[in-house]
């Protein structure tokens, strides 16, 4: 690649002009930089909290704090299970995106309109789902400032671990919400034809793009919260 | 191309390698999501600090790959050009530095608080007694009482090593 012999026919021809060298729509590109900027955002949110994670003697065990599952009874625990079930929703709803830009690219709109209706099902079953927690945990003391919770070893915790919930899975559930907007008026532009009339589902795949960045960043969350 | 049912097969076997590909990527992500929930599971009864590391190395392993299946295939960036997977890759990579740089700090600062700030070491080591009842309520009496016990043993072996020092 470093010298011009090397560079294949079909190289010069990305760079000949005329079409995009990265053979993508000017708009996914953008999509995928903004992607970027985003994972740098949660990013730094999260090497933050193991930053301070890391400082600090005790910190709360997450199977102690996250162990709460609706309509269970009283005194019933079962760590992990409740997350587990949001995680699943969340691949189930991206799968279903998948689904609805193959359906796009076969100009199947009929299989586009149902994938998306099945993705914002899944979407709002998320927020539901991130809804009940976070109720659940102000009942029991926990939010910003104040942190119910005492470390693994019994010793007195900061609010450090219920700041960095919140301010995290707050985050990430408003990237949730922000999605399912986007894809209800995806929803709503197909119905109405628009993208049969532009003779391409592009957009799809643009809210697709960043269905999928949701999903990803909760694969992350989900993991250094409720595992590590 | 030049014979249209020809290129309606060929659109057909694009189809369903399409199809076949989501599906795999489907599968291969829920297995590794019951794989961390399993190895989360393991982990609550575990109190070995070296296994329990070990454990965690595996889950952030897991994690890595679902996030590589998700990227290359739900995102398509394993199919776009090498110049794009480029641009987005060169970047990520500074956070290798990042990573490895800020938890080496956290670590940093907090050996030395340990070692120059005894009130901070003290601090951390004061097991709390009361408070669970405080919002725990009635929903785990007898539980309260196995880790007020539990505390209490605790607290006294550690006290005693503590007061030896002093002799």
């Amino acid at each position: 690649m470093s010298t011009s012999t090397t560079a294949s026919p079909n190289e010069a021809k990305l760079w000949g002009g005329g079409k995009s060298p990265f053979n993508l729509e000017y708009g996914k590109v953008m999509m995928w930089y903004f992607l970027m900027s985003d994972a740098f955002t949660f990013g730094a949110f999260l090497i933050s909290y193991g930053t301070v994670r890391f400082s600090t003697n005790g910190w709360p065990d997450s199977n102690q704090v996250f162990r709460s599952f609706p309509f269970a009874p009283e005194g019933v625990h079962a760590p992990l299970v409740f997350v587990s079930i949001m995680t699943f929703i969340l691949i189930v709803s991206s799968v279903t995106m998948v689904l609805a830009v193959h359906a796009g690219h076969n100009m199947d709109k009929k299989g586009v309109v149902r994938n998306m209706i099945l993705t914002i099902i899944g979407g709002i079953a998320f927020l539901s789902c991130q809804a009940w927690e976070w109720n659940h945990l102000f009942h029991e003391g926990a939010w910003w400032g104040a942190n119910p919770f005492l470390n693994a070893d019994g010793t007195a915790s900061s609010t450090n671990f219920t700041n960095f919930f919140f301010t995290i899975t707050g985050f990430h559930g408003f990237h949730v919400f922000s999605g399912v907007l986007i894809n209800i008026i995806m929803l709503i532009m197909t119905l109405l034809d628009k993208f049969e009339q532009r003779g391409h589902y592009l957009m799809i795949e643009k809210a697709g793009l960043y269905w999928h960045f949701v999903d990803l960043v909760w694969v992350f969350v989900f993991t250094i919260f409720y595992l590590l | 191309m030049s014979h249209p049912h020809n290129a309606d097969a060929n659109h057909e076997a694009n189809n369903a390698a399409v199809m076949a590909e989501i599906k795999k990527v489907t599968i291969l992500l829920s297995v590794l999501t019951i794989v961390e929930l399993i190895l989360g599971f393991w982990m609550i009864g575990i109190s070995s600090a070296a296994l329990r590391l070990a454990i965690k190395g595996v889950i952030i392993i897991l994690m890595m790959s679902k996030a590589f299946y998700i990227v290359a295939y739900f995102m398509h960036l394993k199919h776009e050009v090498k110049n794009l997977i480029m641009t987005i890759i060169v970047p990520l990579s500074l956070f290798v530095w990042f990573i490895g740089a800020f938890l080496w700090d956290g670590s940093s600062f907090k050996n030395l608080r340990n070692t120059y700030n005894p009130y901070f070491k003290e601090q951390s080591t004061i097991k709390v007694e009361k408070k669970e009842s405080e919002h725990g309520a009635a929903t785990h009496g007898a539980e309260k009482h196995e880790a007020v016990k539990h505390e209490a043993g605790a607290g006294e072996a550690k006290q005693k090593p503590a007061d030896e020092k002093y002799y």
